[in-house]
């Protein structure tokens, strides 16, 4: 027994030190909260586990000696015990009262959560934005601002933003863990909540929360990520402007390489693509992540690293690196020479110098 | 496997199994189809865990981890757990309210046949082009948009299985009703019948949600119907309402059986009765009752609204209470007892803190606000198996160890059983205490793989490594299963000593006909009462006399198989393949064909003779 006892006590060190070096990314764990929702979920999290261990505690202590003392030991036959109506008492209203605790700031938080009423109001000054969700690629839409982006969210910090969320194929979930929980994406209406990232938290997790999806959506649901630039109030209004500064496609010098590339672009992408952010086209004519800043994102495709050569790999074959995705085979198949150039055009889609 | 079987030849015995309609020997038939399903149910869960072990794994493709992850998910449920827990229900309820056999035993059969042929039909599209790939719940955009035939062999073969479930439910209700022993009160029914009785009653209610949804399902993906089409005016959240009205109930008609072995574990090995029996009962049919008030908490991120979210957020926290209830009477049932370490009682035993971290994280998964943070993610994935494993299989592996010897005469070798439990257990919360984490940390579920650099690489391989544990297991047990048969050492009415139920008073495995005469039931623990009184068996109710037993018929057999033709015929029926309409019309030809001959055929069934039962003492006679 003595030993089993060491052996419990060291796991139990073991899970310790798990617990406490393991609250995971700043830029993705649930557990380093970086915004109010999340502060508030965060919240309730250390709410209910508190009262959940407490009631473990009562057990395992029950437990432990039901172990110990009550081992068989002769071949006597023990009292037929009924029941007891105090003690039964008291484990029924015991939990009720600990649930009541959980439950009245459950209910509150949940209406907060809920109340978009800012962003509904007419002539409302709030930011919103809207999220379309297709097969493997995230579209966002600054209807007030008259943008459009994909991919990589923008978002200025110590604000609360406003997301009306739609799914364009099959259901999906958007979710940011670090800052608030997830809504559903669905195909049937438009959902609504709102986040708000934390400024000294976002600096942090290096300005960049990542994104996922979290409703089962296909082969590639578990590479259909997106990123989070969250940047202060200035940088975000500067961002803006130079997006809408974009009127029509940034022109290359004659003869370079990104000339070439941007001829290729012009003949196999554009069908799809856009590389101007105005929002001019309806969300189900927006066939693919718009490209205007695409020289500014951290990744390609949202999962690989942002550099030509994985830019090319992708070009290349996508179904590789995203199967089941919607871009492979739409394109012809491209030599090295064009690939070289296409990466170059790309890479210059910049609205940030 | 009583003895007089084991004298006949492969095919008679194959033909004898084919044919029955006896209780018991469905139960050994629900037994092994279940176990089977089970192995391969965890193969499956294998291949996901190596997938997993690390980043950019590429053991498998990210088409075929979908299917394989939603077939381990539809496999464990459908054709695992659920099987496995009827066979217990087959195997011990009649015996435990001292009835010959349950109450439409015909009808058992095709029960069973049904949900065999459901069973394999789904599995055949690993062979046929590809297993459904839409998860176990099949939301619907996703499972409408699915190509090829997968999601068509789930809609098909859950249908059939499920049908068979629901003439299950049925059945056992009939029987606990009307086929009581004299004496049997409903307040002295053991535990283990008391859930089988509100579990069945769920089945009853929550199945045919399940019927409805796959029925639309089947006409948009077979016959041209929109039900789930956005653009057409369809919904499809309606889905998902349906099939958590079904699947939240599920949950229960899985755990209360569950607690009903472990009831019956904790009294057995405490020789002591089960503390607090009415409350036990109270809170089984209370948490049967709430369990459909709450199917919504599925769809907390839904966007139902707050109201909708708040309502069901405190319904579900209400179900702690009555668990609650539970957990303590099952300490306080050891409390004071004289409690042996048995193999059935290690896995109850350790059953109770491993179910109160899967209880425990439900009431946080509760909390609305804060599952916008857990839904699905590994946290839940945690969750659902701490309950399913922690509580479900658990029992299971439990009650093979605790009805083994009722069910075929033998022992299963301890020392190999409490290795089996020592490895499982350990496999188990290294497996899946991590993944809580792993959710926290931002791991979605149902993710094929997950990039390096996110800080998940760790937990996964710790989780991967605890499945192997949990494999090995499970070989054990196997081996355990092929040594007992081989060495076939039979074991009298009472194996374990302690038994305090009527099925106990019984022989090992019982006659065909249970009881010669039927039990006078006298109180609660109605056999461990006659023991205490220092008798050996149970007093009759009823003088000897003629037993009316039902005759065997292969029509089950057939009418299950006339349905599983006819599902190739719906499934092809969309390529336009010439032969389909065809197969589907002569496959339900057959079944509608055995249903005539069954009904205008007399079958009286036959008896057997007073004289009989008198010279063949206690051996079980011919039929």
């Amino acid at each position: 027994m003595k030993r089993l006892a060491n052996w419990r006590l060291i796991s139990l060190f073991a899970i310790l030190a798990l617990v406490l070096s393991g609250c995971g990314e700043p830029f993705l764990s649930t557990l380093q909260p970086a915004g109010e929702v999340a502060d508030m979920q965060f919240n309730l999290m250390k709410l209910s586990t508190y009262i959940m261990i407490g009631v473990i505690l009562v057990v395992t202590i029950i437990f432990i000696i039901v172990f110990f003392r009550f081992r068989r030991k002769d071949d006597t036959i023990p009292e037929q015990v009924e029941g007891s109506h105090k003690l039964e008492i008291l484990w029924t209203v015991i939990p009720i009262l600990l649930l009541l605790i959980l439950a009245v700031p459950t209910v509150t938080t949940t209406f907060k959560l809920a109340d978009v009423s800012a962003a509904d109001k007419k002539d409302s000054k709030a930011l919103v934005i809207n999220v379309r969700a297709h097969l493997y690629w995230w579209d966002f839409e600054y209807p007030n601002q008259k943008i459009v982006t994909s991919q990589e969210l923008v978002v200025p910090t110590n604000q609360k933003v406003y997301f009306n969320l739609k799914a364009m194929d099959v259901k999906h979930a958007f979710w940011i863990p670090a800052v608030g929980g997830k809504m559903d994406v669905n195909t049937d209406n438009v959902n609504k909540f709102w986040l708000e990232f934390d400024g000294k938290k976002a600096k942090e997790a290096g300005n960049l929360f990542y994104g996922k999806c979290a409703e089962l959506c296909g082969p590639s649901h578990g590479l259909m990520d997106f990123k989070v630039k969250a940047v202060s109030k200035d940088q975000f209004d500067a961002w803006v402007k130079s997006m809408q500064s974009v009127t029509a496609p940034q022109k290359a010098p004659d003869g370079s390489l990104v000339a070439q590339g941007q001829a290729i672009f012009n003949q196999s992408c554009i069908g799809c693509h856009a590389v101007t952010p105005s929002n001019k086209l309806p969300d189900t004519a927006r066939l693919a992540p718009n490209l205007t800043n695409f020289g500014d994102r951290s990744r390609i495709a949202g999962i690989l690293d942002h550099n030509e050569k994985d830019l090319k790999n992708w070009i290349r074959n996508p179904e590789k690196y995203k199967p089941g995705n919607m871009m492979a085979g739409k394109y012809p198949k491209m030599n090295e020479q064009e690939l070289d150039a296409l990466a170059a055009y790309l890479m210059s889609l910049k609205v940030q110098q | 496997m009583s003895t007089y079987t084991q004298k006949k030849g492969f095919g008679a015995t194959l033909w004898d199994y084919l044919t029955t309609v006896d209780h018991k020997k469905i139960a050994i038939l629900y037994f092994i189809a279940g176990g089977f399903f089970f192995l391969v149910g965890g193969i499956e869960a294998i291949f996901i865990r190596i997938q997993l072990a690390v980043p950019n794994n590429d053991f498998v493709s990210a088409g075929v981890y979908n299917e394989i992850m939603t077939m381990h998910g539809t496999t464990m449920i459908f054709l695992a757990a659920m099987p496995l827990i009827f066979a217990f229900m087959n195997a011990v309820m009649p015996l435990q309210i001292g009835a010959r056999d349950v109450a439409f035993p015909f009808v058992n059969a095709i029960s069973f046949w049904m949900f065999f042929f459901g069973g394999v039909f789904l599995n055949l599209g690993w062979f046929l082009g590809g297993a459904p790939d839409a998860g176990w719940t099949n939301y619907a955009s996703l499972a409408t948009h699915s190509k090829g035939h997968g999601v068509d062999f789930y809609v098909i073969g859950l249908q059939i299985s499920g049908f068979g479930t629901l003439m299950g439910g049925i059945n056992f209700l009939a029987t606990i009703i009307n086929m009581r022993a004299p004496g049997m009160t409903y307040m002295r029914m053991p535990l283990f019948t008391w859930t089988t009785f509100v579990t069945s009653a769920l089945i009853l209610f929550a199945f045919p949600p399940l019927t409805v949804g796959l029925f639309l399902m089947m006409f948009d993906r077979m016959f041209g119907a929109k039900f789930f089409e956005v653009a057409m005016g369809g919904n499809t959240v309606i889905w998902e309402h349906l099939f958590w009205i079904f699947g939240h109930p599920e949950v229960y008609i899985l755990i209360l059986p569950a607690f009903g072995i472990f009831s019956e574990t904790f009294a057995i090995f405490s020789r002591k009765r089960l503390f607090g029996y009415s409350s036990m009962v109270f809170a089984t049919v209370l948490i049967g009752f709430l369990g459909f008030m709450v199917w919504a908490h599925h769809m907390f991120t839904d966007g139902l609204g707050p109201v909708a979210n708040a309502i069901f957020a405190v319904a579900t926290m209400a179900i702690g209470v009555p668990t609650g209830i539970k957990i303590f009477n099952w300490l306080f049932t050891m409390w004071g007892g004289s409690v042996k370490f048995t193999t059935p009682m290690h896995y109850a035993f350790a059953f109770i803190p491993s179910f109160v971290i899967g209880g425990v994280t439900g009431v946080m998964l509760a909390s609305a606000a804060a599952d916008y943070q857990y839904h699905d993610t590994y946290f839940v994935v945690a969750h659902f198996h701490y309950v399913i494993v922690g509580g479900v299989v658990f029992a299971l592996l439990c009650g093979t160890h605790l009805y083994w010897p009722k069910m075929f005469g033998t022992m299963l070798n301890e020392t190999l059983g409490k290795i089996t439990f020592w490895l499982f257990f350990i496999g188990f919360h290294l497996t899946f205490f991590i993944q809580h984490f792993l959710g926290l940390w931002g791991m979605p579920r149902r993710v094929f793989t997950y990039l390096p650099g996110q800080g998940l690489n760790n937990g996964n391989l710790i989780s991967s490594i605890g499945a192997a544990f949990m494999a090995v297991a499970v070989l054990i047990l196997l081996l355990n299963v092929i040594i007992t048969s081989v060495k076939n050492e039979k074991v009298g009415n009472d194996p374990w000593g302690d038994g305090r139920t009527l099925e106990w008073s019984v022989s090992s495995p019982p006659p065909f006909y249970n009881f010669k005469q039927l039990p006078l039931v006298r109180g609660l623990d109605a056999y461990w009462l006659e023991k205490m009184e220092g008798k050996t068996g149970m007093t009759p109710a009823e003088p000897l006399g003629d037993i009316h037993m039902p005759n065997s018929s292969i029509l089950p057999f057939i009418m299950a198989f006339g349905l599983f033709i006819a599902a190739f015929g719906v499934m092809y029926h969309v390529n336009d393949k010439p032969w389909a309409l065809p197969v589907m019309i002569i496959g339900l030809l057959i079944t509608l064909g055995s249903m005539l001959i069954r009904s205008v055929k007399d079958d009286h069934g036959f008896h057997i003779h007073k004289e009989d039962l008198i010279d063949n003492n206690n051996k079980g006679v011919k039929a």
